[in-house]
C-alpha cells in the first residue's frame, strides 16, 4: 500500500509552529509594553500598529502576544496537572481494579457529570481569582478525562502475554506499570494530550470571559474578547484580532491531533 | 473523504471559539430585531419601564439599616421624610406640608400633610410620625443624622403641628429630617415588605434579579406618572451595557463614555455628575500606607487628567479630597491641585519613606463597577511609572461589602463614597476616628477636633470653614488618592421625558413620563 501524505500533521504541525514561535517570542519581546498606555486609542490596525489599539491606547497586538502566552502557560499547567495526576490514578485503577478502581472511577465519572464551566466556577469562588487558581481549578477538573483512558489502557495492556511473562519474572511493579506499560499509552495519550490541551484554552478563555480568570491589566485571550464586546461597533479590530488568534490557536492542534492520530494508525 | 474533514475540523475549531464570541455577535442581532419592534410598537407601549442596575439592593429594606447607595437610589422613590430634596437641592415639603424655622434657627415646626396615606393603605398620622423619629434616632446606622436628632432638646406637638427645639441652630437639620423616612408604627417587615409614603410602592423582589415598584396612587401629591417601574439587576457591566443596546431597558445610568460611544439605538443621553467621590482609599491601619510620605507619593504619582482622558474622554470632575462640587460652598476646587502629578517628586518621598525601590500591594476593585475598574487599570499603569506595583483583584460586589467595607481587610481599593443626606457630615462624619464607618481607619487627632467644633459651630460662615479645613486635612495628609467625580451618563429611551440629576445619589422615578 502506498504510503499517503498526512496533510493534518503538516498543516497542523506549521501552524502550530508558528503560534508557539510567536507565543515564545511574545515571552521575550513586543513591539510595545502590552500595558502602556503611549497610544491613541481605538487607532485602527496600521503598520505601526499591527492589530490597532484598545480602549486605552494599548497595542493590541502586544497584548495578544501576551494574552496567547498567558493562555498558553495555564493551558501547558492544566494539561500537565491532568496528566500527571490521571496518569497516576489511572494506572493504579487499570492495573490493581478492585475496589480502590470503583471508588476512583465512580469519583472521577461524578466530577464529569458536572458541567466542566460550573464546577470550575465553583473551585473558583472557592480559592478566588488569579491566574494560579484558574490552574488549579482547570487541572482538577481535566483530571478525569486523563484518567479514564490512562485506565482502561492500563487495564487491557495488563492482560497481555508480555507483562505476564514479566511478572513471572520478577519485575518490580513500579517498573512495570511505568516502563513496559506506559510507553505503550504513548498513541492514546498524545492525542488526549492536544485534545485537552485544546479544551484547557478555551476553558480558560471562557472564564476570563466570564470575568472570572486573570485579573486586569493582565491580559488573557478570553478576557480580551470580553473587553472588546463593549467596543465591536466602534473599533471592531479589537474582537476580530482576539478571536482570530483563539481560532488559529485552537486549529493548528487541533489539526496535529488529528495529523498524529492517523500517523499512529497508519504505523 | 480527506476534504469534508479537513473542512469538519475547521469548522469545530471555529465554532469552538466563535461560541466565545456569541455574545458581542448577539447584540448586532437583538439590536437589530429591537428596532423593529420600537418601530411597531409605536406609542402603545404600556405605562411602565425597565430600568437596568449594576447591583442588587441590601439584604434588608429597612431604610434606616440600609447601607449601599444603590439601594438608596432605588428607595429614594418609596420612602418619604417629613420633607424631602428636589433636583435643587431644596428640602421641600412631603409628609409635611409646611415647615416653619423661627427666627433664632432654634424651633422647627412641622405640619402634618391631611391624607397621607402608607402603601399598606393606613392613614399616617402624628403617632407614626413620632414612632419614625424614635426608631431612626434609635436604630439608623447615619451617625450624622442621629447626632443631629439628638440635639433635639424639646418635642412639642400641638394638634397636627409637631415642633422641635434644638440645643444650638443647626443649619443641617432639615437635611437630617428628610432621611427620617416615615414608616407606619409597629410596621415589622421594614427589611422584606418595606412601606412607606413615596410615590411608588414596594411590589416585589426577586434576589439577583428584578425589583418591581408600583405606582402608590394614593400619594398625596402629584404622584408618580408611570405605573410600573422594574429594576433588572445585572452584576456584570459588559451584560448590563448589551441589555440596553439591545433595546430591552428604558433607562440606565452609571455608563462610562465608551459605553455612551458605542451605544446603538438612538437613547437620548444624558450628561451629569454621579455625586460621589472616587478615590483609591487606602487602608491607612496597615503597611505601607501608615506612613504619610506614602501615600504622598502615590498622590503626586497619580495624574488624574490623563485617567481622565483615558477613562472618560476628559469628562468627570477632579476632586481633591471628600466633597463633591453639587455641594457648592462646601466644595473647594484648589484642592484637586494639591498634588499635582509629579513622578519625581513622588519617587524621592517614596525613598524617603524607605521604599527606593517601591512596593506591591493589592486593589479590589467591585467588578460590577466599569468606571472603576477601568479607573484602577489606568492607576495600576500610572503607578508602575514609580516603581509602585498594583495587583488588580476584581471581587464582586457582597463580597466588598463584607469584606472590604466591613472586615476592612483590603489594602486599597476603588469606589465611590455618596453623601446619604444633603449635608456635609454625611461625606466627613466617616473619617472620625473612632466612626464605625471609618474604612480606612484614617487617624487624625486635628480632624476629630475640627469636625466635633463644625458641629456645634452656630455661625454658617464659621461652619463651613470649618469643614473646608476638615477637607483640607484630608488632602494634606493624603488620607486617599482622591480622583474624581464621574461624568454620569444616563441613557433613556427617546419616548422618556422628565429625567433629572439630583445633587445626591438617586434618580427619581416619579418624574419620568412618555410623551
Amino acid at each position: 500500500m502506498k504510503k499517503k501524505g498526512n496533510p493534518f500533521l503538516y498543516i497542523g504541525g506549521a501552524l502550530s509552529a508558528v503560534m508557539t514561535a510567536l507565543i515564545l517570542l511574545g515571552y521575550f519581546w513586543t513591539p510595545y509594553d502590552p500595558t502602556a498606555m503611549e497610544s491613541k486609542k481605538f487607532l485602527p490596525p496600521s503598520a505601526e500598529h499591527l492589530l490597532g489599539t484598545d480602549n486605552f491606547g494599548r497595542d493590541i497586538f502586544s497584548r495578544v502576544l501576551e494574552g496567547a502566552g498567558t493562555s498558553f502557560f495555564i493551558a501547558v499547567c492544566v494539561v500537565l496537572i491532568g496528566c500527571v495526576f490521571g496518569i497516576l490514578i489511572g494506572s493504579l485503577c487499570g492495573y490493581y481494579g478492585g475496589l480502590a478502581d470503583l471508588i476512583l472511577t465512580r469519583i472521577c465519572d461524578s466530577i464529569t457529570a458536572f458541567p466542566s464551566i460550573l464546577l470550575a466556577l465553583v473551585i473558583i469562588s472557592v480559592l478566588g481569582n488569579g491566574t494560579y487558581n484558574i490552574i488549579i481549578a482547570l487541572g482538577i477538573l481535566f483530571i478525569p478525562s486523563f484518567a479514564r483512558i490512562v485506565r482502561s489502557e492500563f487495564a487491557r495492556v495488563r492482560e497481555l502475554n508480555y507483562i505476564k511473562s514479566a511478572k513471572l519474572m520478577g519485575v518490580g511493579t513500579g517498573r512495570i506499570l511505568f516502563s513496559h506499560i506506559l510507553p505503550n499509552t504513548w498513541p492514546v495519550l498524545l492525542s488526549a494530550i492536544t485534545i485537552g490541551f485544546n479544551n484547557a484554552i478555551l476553558s480558560e478563555a471562557s472564564m476570563s470571559f466570564l470575568g472570572l480568570g486573570i485579573q486586569p491589566p493582565e491580559a488573557s485571550l478570553g478576557s480580551m474578547l470580553s473587553d472588546s464586546q463593549t467596543y465591536l461597533k466602534s473599533a471592531p479590530w479589537y474582537a476580530l484580532g482576539t478571536g482570530c488568534a483563539i481560532i488559529l490557536l485552537i486549529l493548528g492542534f487541533s489539526l496535529l491531533a488529528e495529523g498524529l492520530q492517523r500517523e499512529s494508525k497508519t504505523v | 473523504m480527506m476534504k469534508k474533514r479537513i473542512l469538519a475540523v475547521f469548522l469545530a475549531a471555529a465554532a469552538l471559539a466563535g461560541s466565545l464570541c456569541a455574545c458581542g455577535g448577539a447584540t448586532n442581532q437583538a439590536g437589530a430585531s429591537s428596532d423593529e419592534t420600537t418601530d411597531s410598537s409605536g406609542g402603545s407601549h404600556a405605562n411602565e419601564i425597565t430600568v437596568g442596575i449594576s447591583q442588587d439592593l441590601d439584604n434588608s429594606l429597612d431604610p434606616f439599616v440600609t447601607n449601599a447607595a444603590g439601594t438608596r437610589e432605588v428607595m429614594f422613590n418609596v420612602f418619604e421624610g417629613l420633607v424631602k430634596p428636589d433636583s435643587q437641592g431644596n428640602f421641600v415639603p412631603a409628609v409635611a406640608s409646611a415647615v416653619d424655622v423661627s427666627g433664632d434657627g432654634l424651633t422647627y415646626s412641622f405640619t402634618l400633610r391631611e391624607g397621607v396615606v402608607f402603601h399598606n393603605g393606613s392613614t399616617c398620622t402624628m403617632d407614626d410620625v413620632l414612632y419614625s423619629f424614635e426608631t431612626c434616632a434609635a436604630t439608623s446606622v447615619y451617625s450624622n443624622v442621629v447626632a443631629a436628632l439628638s440635639a433635639i432638646v424639646e418635642r412639642n406637638v400641638e394638634g397636627n403641628v409637631l415642633s422641635f427645639t434644638l440645643v444650638e441652630p443647626n443649619s443641617d437639620f432639615l437635611s437630617a429630617v428628610s432621611s427620617v423616612y416615615i414608616l407606619p408604627k409597629d410596621y415589622a417587615d421594614q427589611a422584606t415588605q418595606p412601606v412607606g409614603t413615596g410615590p411608588f410602592k414596594y411590589v416585589s423582589r426577586s434576589v439577583q434579579e428584578n425589583f418591581i415598584l408600583e405606582k402608590h396612587e394614593a400619594y398625596y401629591g402629584e404622584g408618580a406618572k408611570l405605573d410600573k417601574v422594574t429594576y433588572k439587576i445585572y452584576e456584570d457591566s459588559t451584560a448590563l451595557f448589551n441589555a440596553l443596546d439591545s433595546g430591552s431597558l428604558d433607562l440606565v445610568a452609571h455608563l462610562t463614555m465608551d459605553q455612551v460611544n458605542n451605544l446603538s439605538n438612538g437613547y437620548q443621553v444624558l450628561e451629569g455628575t454621579m455625586n460621589l467621590v472616587q478615590a483609591i482609599y487606602l487602608n491607612n491601619a496597615v503597611a505601607p500606607f501608615d506612613n504619610e510620605l506614602v501615600r504622598q507619593a502615590m498622590c503626586y504619582a497619580v495624574d488624574v487628567d490623563a485617567m481622565l482622558n483615558l477613562t472618560a474622554d476628559g469628562h468627570g470632575t477632579r476632586l481633591g479630597s471628600s466633597m463633591y462640587p453639587a455641594f457648592g460652598k462646601y466644595f473647594d476646587e484648589t484642592l484637586a491641585e494639591a498634588y499635582p502629578h509629579d513622578a519625581e517628586k513622588a519617587k524621592a518621598l517614596l525613598a524617603q519613606a524607605g521604599y527606593p525601590d517601591g512596593f506591591r500591594f493589592t486593589i479590589k476593585v467591585p467588578s460590577n463597577y466599569q468606571p472603576h475598574v477601568d479607573t484602577a487599570v489606568v492607576l495600576a499603569e500610572q503607578l508602575k511609572q514609580v516603581g509602585i506595583t498594583a495587583e488588580i483583584q476584581l471581587i464582586d460586589w457582597n463580597t466588598w461589602l463584607e469584606d472590604v467595607y466591613g472586615n476592612r481587610n483590603f489594602e486599597g481599593t476603588v469606589v465611590g463614597f455618596d453623601a446619604s443626606v444633603l449635608s456635609p457630615t454625611a461625606l466627613l462624619a466617616r473619617w472620625v476616628s473612632d466612626s464605625s464607618k471609618n474604612m480606612i481607619g484614617f487617624r487624625d487627632e486635628e480632624y476629630d477636633e475640627v469636625y466635633a467644633q463644625a458641629l456645634v459651630t452656630v455661625d454658617d460662615a464659621e461652619q463651613t470653614a470649618l469643614f473646608k479645613r476638615c477637607l483640607e486635612i484630608l488632602s494634606e495628609k493624603a488620607a486617599n488618592v482622591y480622583t474624581q467625580d464621574l461624568a454620569d451618563f444616563v441613557a433613556v429611551s427617546p419616548e422618556l421625558k422628565g429625567f433629572e440629576f439630583y445633587p445626591l445619589y438617586v434618580i427619581d422615578m416619579s418624574k419620568l413620563y412618555f410623551e
